[in-house]
C-alpha cells in the first residue's frame, strides 16, 4: 500500500483519535476500571504486606527504609498503563462486532494510521490517568491509609517520567491491539487477560522483587515489562539507584521498552494490513 | 452507456465451497443495479469483493476503472458503503459521526463543515445534528448511516441489505432519499438485496442463486421471460381439487401450501369457470403478472426467502 505518505493520513488519525477520546468521555466507568482497582490493590496489599516485606538490596543505601506501599508504587502505575490499554484495544472487538470497523477498512485509510490512532488515543489516556496516579498517589498515606512515601519530583524528573510512561504505554496498546485484533469476542480477551497480561505483570518486579536466582528470577529477566517497571522506579528517585540483579540500568530499562514498542507496532500495522474475510465477519 | 463497475468471471470459494463461480457483469453509470438472491447464493461475497474487504480469488472486477486488487486505495475513494449492520459508531452525535468519517476521507476545515450541514438537510437529520446516534430509531440511524456514506461525494453507493429491521414506512422513506441522490446527484447505486419490491426498484437485476448467475436484465425483461399471467388462488381443501382444475386450465398446476398456480392460456374464460366450479370453496384469487419471485422459482426450482447456507 503507498497511500502511508498521504498527508490526508494525518487527519484520518486524528479523526480517528479524536473518537477515541470522544468515546472514553462518554463511558465514565472505564475511568473507575482503570484507575479504582489498582489504587484499591495499592492500598490493601499496602497494609496487608507492610510488616512481611523486605526491600530489595537496590535500596540499601537510601537513607529511609522501602516500605512495601513505596516499593508497589511503580507497579500501580505499570498496572494502570496496562489496564487503560486493555480498555482501549478491545474496544477493536466491540468495532469490529458494531460494525464500525468495516466502515473504516473500506475507507482510503492506511492501515497503519489504523494502528496509529489506536496507539495515540491508548497511549494518551494510559499517560493521563497513570500520570495522575503517580501526582496524587503519595497524598493517599497522609490520609493514614499507608506508611509515608519520600517523593521529591523536580520538573526534569517528572519530564523524563512522563516520557517513559509514554513509551511503556505505547508498548502495553500495541501489545493489546494485536491480541485485539484477530479476536471476535470480547470474552477471549478477558481469557487472555487473566492468564496472560496478568500473571505478566505480576512477574515483572512490580508486585514483588524476584530474588537474584532461581527459575522466577528468570522469568521477571526475560518479561519485557519488568523493563518498564524498573525504569519507572528509577524515574522516582532523586538519586541514581545501583544496578543489581533484580533493578536493571536505565539504559536497558530504555531500549528493552523501545524494541518491545516497536516490534509489537509492526505486528499491529501486520495484522491490520492481511485483507481477510475476518474483516467482514 | 458507460460501465462504472465491470466483473469479469469473478470465482470465490471459502474452502472447498465455491460462493461465486464464474460471475460476469456491468453496471452502467448512474444507475440502480440490484444483486438479487437468496442467503447463500452469493450475493454477499460480491458486495465484500466490491467493497474491497476480501481478497480477489479468481476474475477481474474494476470501479471507475480502477482495479480493486492494483488499485484499492482508489476504489475505495469512490466507494459509499452501507453494511447490513451498521458502522455508525452509536456513541457519538450524528454530526461527530459524520465529521469524524468526512476527515477519514480527506475533509477539513469548511469544507468538511460545509459538508456536514449539507447531508444533514439532504437527509432530513438536521435537528438531530446533536442526538448520540444509540438513541435514534432505525429509521433515523439508517438515514444516518446513508448521509454518513455520502459524506465524500462517491460515485458509488454500496448498500447491503439496506433496509433490513425497518418497518414498512421507513423502508419507504429510505429508499426516496436513496432515488433523490441517484437521480439528483447521478450516483450509481448497487444494492445487494433479498427482497422483491426493493429488485423492482433497479434499474437492472442480477438474479443469483449458489454462486451462479441465474439471469440478468431489467425486471420488466427478467418477468417477460415467463409467457402468460399467474392465477394464484387460495382454496379450501385445494390438493383434492388440483385435477379438476387441471381439467380446467390444462398444463401446470402447482400447490404450494393452500395456494394454487396456475398458468390460464385464456384467463377471462377460465377463470369464470373456476368461479362457477368452486364457487364458495375459493378464499381468494388473484391475476397477477409474474413477479421477480417467479422468475427466480422458475428459474432455480427454489423461492428467494429460502436459505442455501447460512454462512453467507
Amino acid at each position: 500500500m503507498t497511500e502511508t505518505d498521504d498527508p490526508a493520513q494525518f487527519n484520518a488519525v486524528v479523526a480517528l483519535t479524536k473518537r477515541e477520546l470522544l468515546r472514553f468521555l462518554r463511558q465514565r466507568t472505564r475511568v473507575i476500571g482503570a484507575v479504582g482497582q489498582p489504587i484499591i490493590f495499592w492500598i490493601l496489599f499496602g497494609a496487608g504486606l507492610r510488616t512481611s516485606f523486605k526491600a530489595p538490596s537496590w535500596a540499601d543505601g537510601l537513607s529511609h527504609t522501602v516500605s512495601y506501599q513505596e516499593y508497589f508504587l511503580p507497579g500501580v502505575a505499570a498496572l494502570i498503563v496496562l489496564f487503560t490499554a486493555i480498555f482501549s484495544t478491545i474496544s477493536i472487538i466491540e468495532d469490529r462486532r458494531e460494525g464500525f470497523l468495516q466502515g473504516i477498512l473500506v475507507a482510503p485509510v492506511s492501515r497503519l494510521s489504523i494502528v496509529l490512532s489506536k496507539l495515540a488515543a491508548g497511549t494518551f489516556l494510559a499517560i493521563l490517568q497513570a500520570g495522575l496516579f503517580l501526582l496524587i498517589g503519595p497524598l493517599i498515606s497522609m490520609l493514614g491509609l499507608g506508611s509515608p512515601i519520600e517523593a521529591t519530583w523536580s520538573v526534569s524528573r517528572m519530564l523524563m517520567a512522563t516520557g517513559f510512561l509514554v513509551l511503556i504505554a505505547a508498548e502495553l496498546t500495541a501489545l493489546g491491539f494485536s491480541i485485539a485484533w484477530p479476536m471476535n469476542s470480547t470474552q477471549g480477551y478477558h481469557a487472555v487477560m487473566s492468564i496472560f497480561l496478568m500473571p505478566m505483570w505480576l512477574v515483572s518486579g512490580a508486585f514483588f522483587p524476584g530474588g537474584d536466582s532461581g527459575w522466577l528470577f528468570w522469568v521477571i529477566r526475560l518479561n519485557p515489562l519488568t523493563y518498564g517497571v524498573a525504569g519507572l522506579r528509577r524515574l522516582l528517585y532523586n538519586t541514581t539507584l545501583p544496578v543489581t540483579a533484580e533493578l536493571p540500568s536505565m539504559l536497558a530499562c530504555v531500549s528493552v521498552t523501545c524494541i518491545a514498542t516497536v516490534t509489537l507496532t509492526l505486528l499491529s500495522a501486520w495484522l491490520v494490513s492481511r485483507q481477510s474475510v475476518h474483516n467482514s465477519a | 452507456m458507460i460501465s462504472i463497475a465491470v466483473a469479469r468471471n469473478l470465482r470465490y470459494n471459502y474452502g472447498t465451497r465455491a460462493a461465486l463461480d464464474d460471475v460476469s457483469f456491468s453496471v452502467a453509470t448512474g444507475t440502480l443495479f440490484g444483486l438479487l438472491g437468496p442467503n447463500g447464493s452469493g450475493k454477499t461475497t460480491l458486495f465484500r469483493l466490491l467493497a474491497t474487504l476480501i481478497p480477489m480469488q479468481s476474475g477481474e472486477l474494476t470501479v471507475c476503472g480502477f482495479d480493486v486488487t492494483t488499485q484499492q486505495s482508489s476504489v475505495r475513494r469512490q466507494l459509499g458503503v452501507t453494511f447490513q449492520s451498521p458502522a455508525v459508531d452509536v456513541r457519538l452525535t450524528v454530526a461527530e459521526n459524520l465529521k469524524c468519517h468526512g476527515s477519514i476521507y480527506g475533509l477539513s476545515g469548511t469544507t468538511l463543515n460545509n459538508r456536514v450541514s449539507e447531508m444533514l438537510q439532504q437527509f432530513g437529520i438536521a435537528d438531530r445534528s446533536r442526538t448520540i446516534v444509540g438513541t435514534l430509531s432505525g429509521g433515523l440511524k439508517r438515514r444516518v448511516e446513508l448521509a454518513k456514506g455520502m459524506m465524500h461525494d462517491p460515485k458509488v453507493l454500496l448498500l447491503d441489505e439496506p433496509t433490513s429491521g425497518l418497518d414498512p414506512r421507513a423502508r419507504q422513506e429510505f429508499w426516496e432519499f436513496v432515488s433523490v441522490q441517484q437521480k439528483k446527484q447521478g450516483t450509481t447505486i448497487i444494492v445487494a438485496t433479498h427482497l422483491m419490491p426493493e429488485a423492482e426498484l433497479c434499474n437492472r437485476v442480477l438474479l443469483l442463486d449458489r454462486g451462479r448467475t441465474v439471469a440478468e436484465g431489467t425486471p420488466l425483461e427478467l418477468q417477460s421471460r415467463l409467457d402468460g399471467e399467474r392465477l394464484t388462488l387460495r382454496l379450501r381443501d385445494a390438493a383434492s381439487h388440483l385435477d379438476s382444475l387441471r381439467a380446467i386450465v390444462g398444463g401446470n398446476v402447482e400447490l404450494h401450501g393452500d395456494r394454487v398456480t396456475l398458468r390460464p392460456s385464456n384467463p377471462a374464460e377460465q377463470i369464470r369457470e373456476i368461479m362457477h366450479s368452486f364457487g364458495d370453496q375459493i378464499v381468494s384469487l388473484e391475476l397477477t403478472r409474474p413477479s421477480l419471485e417467479d422468475v427466480f422459482l422458475e428459474l432455480t426450482g427454489r423461492s428467494l426467502s429460502e436459505t442455501g447456507d447460512i454462512n453467507d
